[in-house]
């Protein structure tokens, strides 16, 4: 009879230990895997858990605000530092799901860039939307959108992102809008009835990828003979891999990635470190050793490798004739082109 | 003769506690269902019509708008509700949750709604109704009060309506959604195609397989399991991406093919239907081939040569004698097969081209990107709902018992 008294307390003892185990996780932080996060683990991570001793455990997203809505309402939410797109900044922002952020415990918000300063996030990474080819195939590089769309000079299959985010976009580049009247063109129905009859012409040669790892994978593999891909991507593809991937900055469409910290996180104080070792400009300015992507830290700009300087979206050269996406407009019309996008893809 | 009742009271008891104790038993079994498997069910019924977020936020708004016919703007009063209520909203995260569901009905919503929140209409005083019109044209148009009003919930056949194209227009009335935002009826319809046309496959690849490992000696049967139980064991993911790499422009077929001088250029064998059909086959085979052997292995030998002892030819003895014996089998493994590869999502999304998504590509697309749970939970309804017809027909069809997993 004891016996069963001692092994049920025995039980209900480690039930409870394991319990509170599970209370007490790591700081998670999560970002878009692939090369980029390899950069990040040399650059913030790594360096975070050696410098403040805090542990880190760091996971791997594709987005989307439903993903981040899910784990915030259904209450057993295991991620404390997200990094998050622009339109999942301010969506979620409005709704709530992330915490207003304290920038005392990160440097102000006069150490970065205005356009990185939010309510609820702090931006991460300023990157950009390429055209982008493997040069060993091409000898005659594609200068612009408009070559993508010529299937004469460029035979092959081409590559967009899934979703019609940045393709309209690119469609109407192509189709000869400067790029700074693109969201212009694109408020009108018209616009968008004319970005998805140009999208019509090399639709038998598209296909869509959906995570930000693809576009060098298929270039390499040669599916495709030009792709839209994140500029980071291709830069770190040809010093990782060895690879001769070229891009054309002409009409690239660029943005801001944020790191926001998810509502009732259990690990307030830790991610406040992290978000202060990861925005201060030492730190920043080693990013670009390793990915080519802008950093958000305004004295961290001066700091950078200047071998690195040119292949950074930030650069004056990158920035010519390029156009940052409307977050606005995706906010409004997202939902709906989507629809419309889908309802395009399959006919 | 009390003792007669005094027996008929014991055997009724005794009956009684042998029921309850067989009822314990089940009991755990039967609250395990009840909580993994019906309770998610009616959860995500509940959510397809469950409408809360507007009349959480704009109660008065709500009332005033139940009195509204519908057929030109509503009155003052219901303006000035929708003032009242924007400023007494407890946080923006509300009123976010319902600019968002408006934002379904009509594209452009959301902004309409949160600007007018940041305006402090009581403030300004006057009359409501110009104030809002000259603050933004649109509320001074039907339609956008229609979509309110049909917002008002607490529940609404808004989305049970767009899960197969359809929606209310200004007066009320059902009709069809516009033609670009159109899809889900074809994407239902293609699901279902492809689903069949992989159950037919399976069918016939899995039949002889099947047919040989039943008649197959016990040892031959082992070796011959090992086949088709490694792939059934690895993992799906694995397979799939096995598949992209093996049909890709420069992969081993294109090359075997291009060697053998069957082909000039490389075929365009994956991101395609093609290769949706190759690779849920492949995964889907195992779930025919075993139903199949199960059956199979019992059907004694001494039937078919009884056929042909009495004088059949060894084909009409087949179809005959074998055929209706093995069609247990064959009907359990079909419906195992058609249920799963409607619902499949994983091999689809990942070596399928933007033309060839099938219905759980959106459920998870509403779930994940568009946050759009009423919509998904919708899809996942006319999912349920065509699958349990398709069911039904397939239980009339095939007579009552004829489903058997050996």
């Amino acid at each position: 009879m004891r016996y069963k008294y001692i092994i049920s307390t025995a039980v209900a003892a480690m039930l409870a230990a394991s319990a509170q185990q599970a209370f007490a996780r790591d700081l998670t932080v999560v970002s878009w895997g692939g090369a980029y996060q390899d950069a990040q683990k040399k650059v913030y991570f790594q360096p975070f858990q050696t410098a403040t001793g805090v542990k880190l455990v760091d996971e791997s997203w594709d987005g989307g605000i439903g993903v981040l809505r899910t784990k915030i309402e259904g209450g057993k939410s295991d991620w404390d530092v997200v990094q998050v797109e622009s339109d999942e900044l301010a969506i979620g922002c409005d709704e709530g799901l992330f915490e207003k952020l304290d920038y005392s415990k990160i440097g102000g918000k006069d150490a970065y860039i205005p356009a990185s300063v939010n309510d609820c996030g702090i931006g991460a990474i300023l990157y950009d939307f390429v055209l982008a080819y493997d040069s060993d195939k091409l000898k005659d590089a594609p200068k612009s959108w408009a070559d993508f769309w010529d299937t004469k000079k460029y035979p092959g299959k081409r590559a967009l992102r899934q979703g019609p985010k940045v393709n309209l976009e690119i469609a109407l580049i192509a189709d000869g809008v400067a790029p700074k009247d693109v969201y212009k063109v694109l408020a009108t129905e018209e616009g968008v009835d004319r970005a998805f009859k140009k999208l019509d012409e090399i639709k038998p040669d598209l296909i869509f990828w959906k995570a930000g790892a693809e576009p060098p994978q298929l270039l390499a593999s040669g599916e495709v003979v030009m792709t839209a891909a994140y500029n980071g991507r291709i830069t770190a593809a040809n010093a990782q891999n060895n690879r001769h991937f070229g891009m054309s900055w002409n009409g690239a469409l660029y943005t801001l990635d944020s790191w926001v910290i998810l509502k009732g996180s259990p690990n307030l104080d830790a991610a406040y470190k992290f978000l202060n070792f990861a925005g201060a400009a030492e730190n920043q300015k080693l990013l670009p050793n390793y990915i080519a992507y802008g950093v958000p830290n305004k004295a961290a700009a001066s700091m950078i490798d200047p071998k690195a300087l040119d292949t950074l979206p930030s650069s004056e050269a990158n920035m010519a004739n390029a156009e940052q996406i409307d977050t606005a407009f995706w906010l409004e019309n997202n939902d709906k082109l989507t629809e419309r996008f889908n309802k395009w893809a399959a006919k | 003769m009390s003792s007669e009742l005094g027996l008929k009271a014991q055997l009724r008891r005794a009956g009684r506690r042998r029921r309850l104790q067989a009822f314990a038993l089940v009991a755990p079994l039967l609250a395990f269902l009840l909580f993994t498997f019906a309770a998610p069910i009616v959860c995500m019924l509940w959510r397809s019509v469950s409408d809360p977020d507007v009349a959480a936020v704009l109660p008065h708004t709500v009332e005033q708008l139940r009195a509204w016919d519908g057929k030109d703007v509503p009155n003052d009063l219901a303006f000035k509700a929708l003032a009242e209520d924007l400023k007494q909203a407890p946080d923006g995260a509300s009123v976010a949750k319902a600019a968002r569901r408006l934002n379904y009905a009509i594209s452009g919503y959301r902004s309409l709604l949160m600007s007018a929140r940041r305006y402090d209409f009581l403030d300004a005083g006057g009359d409501m109704k110009s104030a809002f019109i000259q603050h933004d044209p649109r509320w001074g148009e039907t339609g956008y009060w229609a979509a309110l009003k049909q917002a008002t919930g607490p529940t609404t056949a808004f989305y049970l309506l767009a899960a197969v194209d359809l929606q209310k227009d200004s007066a009320g009335s059902i009709v069809n959604a516009p033609e670009e935002v159109a899809i889900y009826r074809d994407v239902l319809l293609r699901t279902f195609k492809v689903s069949c046309i992989i159950t037919v496959i399976c069918l016939v690849l899995g039949f002889p397989v099947a047919y040989m490992l039943a008649n197959a000696l016990p040892h031959h049967r082992n070796l011959l399991f090992i086949p088709i139980l490694l792939p059934f064991w690895t993992s799906l993911l694995v397979r799939t991406m096995a598949w992209i790499l093996l049909l890709q422009k420069d992969g081993p077929v294109n090359k075997v093919l291009q060697a053998l001088g069957i082909i000039d250029h490389p075929l365009s064998l994956i991101f395609n239907s093609f290769a949706v059909y190759v690779a849920m086959i492949h995964v889907l085979l195992p779930y025919m081939i075993l139903p199949l052997y199960s059956v199979m292995q019992q059907i004694k030998p001494s039937y078919m040569n009884a056929a042909l002892s009495l004088g059949a030819r060894p084909s009409v003895a087949f179809i005959r004698i074998y055929m209706p014996l093995a069609l247990p089998g064959m009907a359990a493994g079909s419906l195992l097969v058609l249920i799963l590869a409607l619902g499949y999502y994983i091999t689809p999304t990942l070596v399928g081209g933007a033309a060839d998504q099938m219905l759980s590509y959106f459920i998870a697309l509403n779930t994940q990107e568009t946050s759009n749970w009423g919509l998904a939970a919708a899809l996942g309804v006319v999912l349920l709902g065509s699958t349990l017809v398709l069911y039904w027909i397939y239980r009339r069809l095939l007579g009552g018992n004829q489903i058997s997993l050996g």
